[in-house]
């Protein structure tokens, strides 16, 4: 196989499209005939980044690549940043607005959720600058 | 459990999905909180919520839910309808609260997600296991 890249574009705040990139990144998976485990971890930290960028971000990027043994996913946006990494990745803490738990979201399981499901997830993050992420999800045993 | 028997259980009016009758839902699930839903095992699932917005559908195909239920005589406006209809996810409406819903459901058989959960979550305790 060889390798694979697709970006797509992803608005602040547009909750009518909101999800919409994660979707086309695991219906292209699923095209590819990925292991089912595998898009799911792969769609489920696409949809938590994605949602991410709309509540909190700016406008982002993000850009999958998919080698023959490593899928990458990377969700990059010029928003406010994260302030404290570390907390960010506690499950709980939340910087929500009530506007966004109403929608089902904020609970604080985004980050830890993402790292759970990822085999390494980086996080590259200022106050003002901006965040990215870069997400990785190695081949095993079919998944 | 076939989608039917879930519906006939819960006196469910089909908004979407008429000709989806048929299809078995392995577990139930139900929340309000669409982050629960990426954090569980919910794939071939029911899910029994009382948001009605746009993102619940598409959380639900995220985590591979397969048809969704409303409480409360709920119904999405028409926008959130038609997404479903592009993903071929039934959408069904109950008179009961999420609270008898899931008791019908749990007493006719459905089972919940606990015990097939991925071995990369949390383990769960197997008490509930069907």
């Amino acid at each position: 196989m060889t390798d694979l890249t697709k970006s797509f574009s992803v608005k602040a705040r547009d909750f009518v499209k909101a999800g919409e990139v994660s979707i086309e990144v695991q219906e292209l998976l699923k095209s590819v005939g990925f292991p089912p485990d595998l898009i799911r971890r792969v769609s489920i930290c696409a949809y938590e980044s994605e949602m991410n960028v709309v509540m909190h971000g700016g406008d982002g990027t993000c850009r999958l690549t998919v080698c023959p043994k490593r899928i990458t996913l990377e969700m990059a946006d010029a928003g406010p940043g994260i302030e404290d990494i570390e907390l960010a990745l506690q499950e709980g803490y939340s910087t929500a607005t009530p506007e966004y738990q109403e929608m089902g979201f904020g609970a604080g399981m985004g980050l830890p959720n993402i790292q759970k499901n990822a085999d390494d997830l980086k996080i590259d993050s200022k106050k003002g600058k901006g965040t990215r992420l870069t997400i990785t999800f190695d081949f095993r045993d079919g998944s | 459990m076939k989608l039917a028997h879930i519906q006939e259980i819960l006196r469910a009016e089909v908004i979407t999905g008429d000709d989806q009758l048929d299809m078995t839902l392995e577990a139930g699930t139900a929340s309000d909180l669409m982050s629960d839903m990426l954090t569980g095992y919910n794939t071939d699932t029911v899910l029994l919520t009382g948001l009605c917005n746009a993102q619940v559908i598409r959380t639900s195909v995220i985590a591979g839910v397969k048809a969704i239920v409303f409480v409360r005589r709920k119904r999405p406006r028409s926008e959130v309808i038609q997404l479903a209809v592009n993903h071929q996810l039934p959408l069904l409406s109950t008179p009961f609260t999420m609270f008898s819903s899931c008791g019908r459901l749990f007493a006719q058989g459905l089972r919940g997600v606990e015990g097939r959960v991925s071995e990369r979550m949390d383990a769960p305790d197997g008490e509930f296991t069907p």
